[in-house]
């Protein structure tokens, strides 16, 4: 068990990946009670955005310099597809069943999947996706790829900065307000269609951001990305508790420190042997939710269901 | 002189089913006008509607002299109308300085609104005491109390009200109904919708009863308190 200390970081790292993704889950059903299935390709085409960045670059250019355009990019990508889905596939279903809009978006994901294999240069495979070349970096008994660098930064500061813009700020507010009661909030005053805009928005800058950190950890990005990576953040959102952005979090990170503990140590359990390594990390993922759904099915920092007096 | 507020011929249907079958009433600056009637008689319906949180089928509505016609609820606020609704619908979660301040949502006077919060809390004591305090953990007197001063924030020209007493003790629901006779005696625009009858037509300058939709009466409060077939089918007397 001494490599305890790295499987736990290699967790933590997988976790905060897919932390970042959740949130446009938890957020968007946090307020509409939707659940975007296809969030994982917004995630994907976040991706396929910074690969075009990349791609438009100068040979040779650093990736450390392209990075910040790369970003953008992504996000640009991620936002305008999210955006544009609310506005056109889930707005006008507003008040239909709930089977309508999710029917809807499994089909947007199939579409967005389609579109990217189809229209993007050489997409039918994975694209190579650049990385930072070198050794791995040591910090006491781990050590992680020099692309997790990114993530490590990036994932804290994404939070801190949403739990201060929904806590803090004047639309962070508008936002709780809205996500427990809509009508009200709109007799406030506060325009709820934007706000459900926003969430959309925000949901898509944090995949479009983990999209980056997805492929500068796996070397590639592929059209299929999404849907493996879409599960698993949907999961993670479940398991914290859907509609809480902390929750989000937390459980992506309790999932990718699951996901890393069984890889690793399930196949040392006499008479399990056949069910370590890689291969099994997403049964056991599922297995965990349902888990979780069977003992605490409003997930770990999930709210009662009912709070309306 | 012009009414504050001018409905004429409202009708409001869900789906096929009209709930509000064309009725007409005014409100002038400074008084309160009360909706009276029993469940289902489409009150709420009515407030809803002139709130913009349901299209009216037909008929219009004039606030300040301007047409009110399927404009989005949160654009209706900002015209000077505010609603409390039915059943308080307070921001559970989030403190009761919060949901002050959500009422407050439009306005750009960051001090003129903390001196609200703070006449709120000399009008209603127990709310400033519990100030940090999560508003779905109150009884439903302090919730009532909390609603109204929500609503009260956005300094509204005209507040409507909708069932204020619903689900109080008898203590609280006097409490409330001071509070408005209150409000008035300050010079606020109410129009109120109640089943406690006697409480709201006490009140009230004029008053309107409601049934299936229709308008069946109008009078003064004095009036109708004292009518004959009003106070046979509203005031529980023979």
């Amino acid at each position: 068990m001494n490599d305890l200390p790295q499987q736990l970081a290699n967790g933590l790292l997988l976790g905060a990946l897919y932390g970042l993704i959740a949130i446009g889950y938890t957020m968007v059903y946090g307020i509409v009670q939707l659940l975007n299935f296809a969030h994982g390709e917004i995630f994907m085409i976040g991706g396929f955005g910074a690969l075009t960045m990349w791609l438009w670059m100068p040979d040779g250019t650093n990736l450390a310099v392209a990075l910040p355009l790369m970003i953008l990019m992504a996000v640009a990508c991620s936002v305008l597809v999210a955006v544009g889905a609310e506005r056109f596939a889930y707005r006008p279903l507003r008040g239909a069943p709930r089977l309508a809009p999710l029917i809807t978006a499994i089909g947007l994901s199939i579409a967005l999947q389609q579109a990217i294999w189809a229209w993007y240069p050489d997409a039918t495979k994975a694209r190579p996706f650049p990385e930072f070349t070198g050794s791995r970096i040591e910090l006491g008994s781990v050590s992680i790829q020099r692309g997790d660098l990114y993530l490590l930064i990036a994932a804290p500061v994404c939070m801190i900065a949403l739990g201060f813009f929904v806590s803090k700020t004047r639309s962070g507010r508008a936002m709780q307000a809205t996500s427990q009661d809509p009508d009200t909030a709109k007799l406030m005053g506060i325009n709820t269609d934007r706000i459900i805009v926003m969430a959309f928005a925000i949901g898509g800058a944090f995949a479009a951001i983990a999209a980056i950190a997805h492929g500068l950890r796996y070397g590639n990005v592929d059209f299929r990305m999404g849907f493996i990576a879409g599960l698993k953040a949907f999961t993670a959102a479940v398991l914290g508790g859907i509609g809480n952005i902390y929750g989000a979090m937390i459980g992506g990170i309790v999932l990718g420190v699951a996901e890393a503990m069984a890889t690793a140590y399930v196949g040392n359990i006499p008479g399990m042997e056949q069910f370590g390594g890689g291969s099994w990390k997403d049964v056991w993922a599922f297995v965990l939710l349902i888990l979780v759904l069977l003992l605490r099915p409003q997930g770990l920092l999930g709210e009662r269901v009912s709070d309306r007096a | 002189m012009t009414a504050l507020l001018q409905v004429e011929d409202l009708k409001v249907a869900y789906g096929k089913i009209e709930a509000v079958k064309g009725i007409s009433f005014t409100v002038q600056q400074g008084e309160v006008v009360t909706l009276i009637g029993t469940n289902g008689a489409g009150k709420t319906t009515t407030l809803r509607t002139l709130s913009g949180l349901l299209k009216p089928a037909g008929g219009k509505i004039f606030f300040d002299g301007t047409p009110l016609n399927g404009i989005g609820a949160h654009k209706v606020v900002a015209m000077g109308l505010a609603h409390s609704p039915e059943g308080r619908r307070l921001f559970p979660r989030l403190t009761i300085t919060e949901n002050l301040q959500l009422g407050a949502f439009l306005r750009k006077d960051p001090d003129g609104v903390q001196q609200d919060i703070n006449m709120c809390y000399d009008l209603f004591p127990i709310l400033g005491e519990r100030r940090k305090q999560a508003a779905g953990t109150l009884s439903g007197g302090e919730q009532q109390m909390l609603a109204m001063g929500r609503a009260l924030m956005s300094r509204p020209k005209l507040l409507m009200l909708d069932e204020p007493s619903m689900g109080l003790s008898p203590i609280m629901m006097q409490k409330i109904m001071e509070t408005i006779r209150e409000l008035k005696a300050q010079g606020t625009t109410i129009l109120l919708v109640e089943q406690n009858a006697q409480a709201a037509l006490s009140i009230a300058n004029h008053g309107h009863v409601m049934e299936v939709g229709k308008i069946v009466l109008s009078g003064t409060g004095e009036e109708l308190l004292h009518d004959e077939s009003v106070r046979k089918a509203y005031l529980g007397e023979d």
